[in-house]
């Protein structure tokens, strides 16, 4: 059958699975364009913005586990798609990203909307390709999606020059299996490092177990959930590892590090043996790294062998696919109590109960983290909530506990602003029958709002939740505590976020008290299509407790006890 | 004895695909990553699709094993080797113009040069050229004692290695052919890429 180039990426995608792109049109991504009206099993969602394409196909896929799929035309398009890379590539997103290029001859020559996107993205992508033969086409299709989904997951990029989409050849989709040979995601480990590893185990007196976005990635909730209860072992949870255990479980302590619950930084530093699973030491979940876990052993369990011992020297480093691992390591585990040790953690864990702002009586203002509690009470905890970055973002984090994988998608290593809303429209789009949460501050949406558009355009039932304070609320908040409380270039003037949904069609309501929490749940789920609501929060909330950057992981900003304020 | 400054110098080897770009790719990482490259070449080998990167940076063992496995994670890399930690031949290669117009400094070159694998491979009324082939230490003793003429040009390959005894760095690599062109009806240029 003969093809153009563009029928021949377009069929690639179908086998694939692909029936969904989040794109933009533009003159060297036309042919596949064209393409696409052949092609109806696609859907092609028209984005306003590139890097909303972007977030939107990380947001779907983080959301379905699938690989997403962002379209962009060469020059200013694909450059527009390079934040939402980067933010893919920070937090192992599986993601295709297709642009257009000028033709093949005009390459090199500065050509209208000419970028050198391959050489752009080179750092920011797991791999990426640019297509100067059509016959190489189908190859290198198959590749993307194999290297985005497989291993540590991450963007790739595919570059196609106008006129490779146009040039027309004999299809023949290549069945074989694809050889990467320089390409081989480890999988298991070697039994000495089980057993390696199992000694620690059955040894520790007080172990924690840190658990990361690798759970989710791997599928190894389970397989994580039965360790702990076999051997008693308290989890911690990063940001993205979010859902890997269940919030509410007994063993759950929380979230760790600059913004976590202080029990779980209290145990990491008091702890005899961290088992790192699918995390990478981030700098926002060690602080300061030279008086980080000084007592504990240390197991690292992760798909990317660069993160072992890149950060914290780690006794025993396992580099494979944790389902794989755990699954060979779990049930060797000996079973055990470590009474005492959860004794203490929890008597920690009362402490911050005793602080937290949720639990006192008689506030006359609405904050955030009440507003994102309720939200999680009256969605039964059971919404898919895909956040911006900032002060709401932890607050997430902290007031609405996840109970199953996927379930909170964020921003984390690259803390992307603008990320929230596009991201949630992805996650909608992926996951119909869920109820997909937006929870955006003020500022980070009006960095990517033209989508609500696109969500109008497409009748995506996302609910936005917008927590304003009319305010950059965490870099205020670093004003506060380490800038003498000048607030520069923090404060902002904002439209009326209601009557801009109005003009877009999409209802909104604006919430001021705590007694309009419920009604504005059931106003959000009244609509079949977007919802905007506006909560009016507090202005100068701050996120407790914090731990500076660069400060001791134990060394936090805590909350006071009420009473004892000064 | 080694010298201190040597101990702290690993030496990676790593087999490529030989494709436009892969050059740039390692080179990106390094600048990424933070390492500092001490030298770094790159040739063809006797595979056609395959070159070899022999790769100096500044660090200790540790940090030759963390660019090792950032190397590895490059698709197009098909293997790595951190030969410095293991036994291994290295050789670099030294072309140097000196200054030598009248006999005297042309007798102290050719004494110099007795001394060392080096010889002269030109040589004019003013200036000659000499080679050296050795460890990277014996070609900076050289240079260090030839530095009583006057050096007015050198150019250095950088260090190439090679582990040693039988652990063999290749794999059973072959290229993918698409389909289309194994059947004879591509003519496009493929080929190109296996260059």
């Amino acid at each position: 059958m003969m093809l153009t180039g563009a029928e021949i990426l377009l069929e690639c995608l179908l086998r694939e699975g692909v029936d969904l792109i989040f794109g933009y049109p533009g003159g060297a991504i036309l042919p596949t364009y064209d393409a696409l009206t052949k092609y109806p099993q696609i859907h092609h969602v028209l984005v306003r913005h590139e890097q909303g394409a972007c977030h939107m196909a990380d947001g779907y896929a983080r959301a379905t586990g699938k690989v997403g799929v962002a379209m962009a035309t060469s020059g200013p398009g694909a450059t527009n798609l390079v934040t939402g890379i980067a933010t893919a590539m920070m937090d192992s997103s599986p993601l295709v990203a297709i642009t257009g290029q000028v033709t093949r001859g005009a390459i090199g020559s500065d050509a209208f909307q000419e970028t050198d996107v391959t050489g752009v993205t080179l750092p920011i992508t797991k791999h990426n390709y640019l297509v100067m033969d059509v016959h190489e086409l189908p190859y290198i299709v198959r590749e993307a999606f194999y290297i985005a989904r497989t291993g540590r997951p991450g963007p790739v990029l595919i570059d196609i020059p106008k006129d490779v989409q146009q040039e027309k050849i004999e299809f023949v989709y290549p069945e074989e299996e694809i050889r990467l040979p320089g390409y081989r995601p480890p999988q298991k480990a070697r039994p000495d490092e089980i057993e390696e590893a199992l000694r620690l185990i059955a040894e520790a007196e007080r172990p924690i177990i840190l658990a990361g976005h690798g759970i989710n990635i791997s599928g190894a909730a389970a397989e994580l959930r039965e360790l702990a209860e076999r051997a008693q072992i308290p989890v911690a949870l990063t940001l993205l590892g979010k859902g890997a255990m269940p919030e509410g479980h007994p063993l759950t302590i929380g979230m760790m590090g600059m913004h976590g619950e202080a029990a779980s930084n209290l145990a990491i530093q008091d702890a005899d043996l961290l088992i790192a699973l699918g995390m990478r030491f981030d700098d926002r979940v060690t602080g300061n790294l030279k008086t980080y876990a000084k007592k504990a052993k240390k197991i690292h369990v992760d798909i990317d062998a660069s993160e072992i011992n890149k950060n914290v020297r780690v006794d025993v480093g396992i580099v494979g696919d944790l389902r794989t691992v755990l699954t060979q390591l779990v049930p060797q585990v000996k079973r055990a109590q470590h009474a005492e040790w959860i004794g203490k953690i929890r008597n920690w864990l009362e402490d911050s109960d005793e602080r937290d702002i949720i639990n006192r009586e008689g506030q006359d203002v609405l904050l955030g983290a009440q507003v994102i509690n309720d939200l999680w009470k009256f969605t039964e905890g059971d919404a898919i909530t895909v956040t911006d970055v900032g002060q709401h973002q932890m607050l997430e984090a902290q007031y609405y506990p996840h109970q199953r994988p996927h379930s909170m998608i964020t921003s984390g290593g690259l803390g992307t602003m603008g990320f929230g809303f596009p991201a949630a429209i992805g996650a909608q789009m992926g996951m119909p029958k869920d109820e997909v949460w937006a929870i955006v501050g003020d500022g980070g949406f009006q960095m990517t709002l033209c989508e609500l558009a696109t969500a109008k355009q497409e009748n995506v039932p996302v609910k936005i939740a917008i927590i304003n304070n009319n305010y950059l609320g965490m870099v205020r908040q670093w004003q506060e505590f380490f800038y003498e409380e000048r607030y520069y270039a923090t404060p902002m003037f904002n439209p009326d976020f209601c009557k801009l949904a109005e003009a877009y069609g999409i209802p909104a309501m604006r919430v001021t008290s705590r007694d309009q929490m419920e009604e504005s749940v059931k106003f959000a789920r009244s609509h079949s299509g977007p919802v905007l609501i506006e909560y009016m929060v507090e202005k100068e909330e701050i996120v407790y407790p914090m731990v500076a950057a660069g400060r001791d992981l134990d060394d936090m900003i805590r909350r006071p006890k009420a009473g004892e304020e000064s | 004895m080694i010298p201190k400054s040597e101990r702290r110098k690993q030496i990676l080897v790593a087999l490529v695909e030989n494709r436009p770009g892969v050059l740039n790719r390692v080179a990106s990482l390094f600048r990424r990553r933070n390492f500092n490259v001490d030298s770094l070449t790159v040739g063809r080998t006797h595979r056609s699709h395959l070159s070899r990167m022999t790769i100096v940076v500044d660090g200790d063992k540790s940090d030759g094993r963390r660019i090792a496995a950032n190397l590895f994670k490059l698709i197009n890399v098909v293997d790595v080797s951190l030969v410095s930690e293991e036994p291994h031949v290295s050789r670099d290669l030294a072309l140097i113009k000196v200054r030598a117009a009248d006999a005297e400094a042309r007798n102290t070159l050719t004494q110099i040069c007795d001394e060392y694998p080096a010889r002269i491979v030109d040589i004019g009324p003013e200036v000659a050229i000499v080679e050296i082939v050795g460890q990277e230490d014996l070609v900076e003793a050289f240079i260090k004692d030839l530095a009583v003429l006057e050096i007015v040009e050198m150019v250095r390959t950088g260090v190439v290695a090679m582990g040693r005894g039988v652990r063999i760095l290749d794999s059973q690599y072959e290229p993918v052919v698409p389909a289309t062109m194994r059947n004879g009806n591509g003519n496009s240029g493929f080929e190109k890429y296996s260059v």
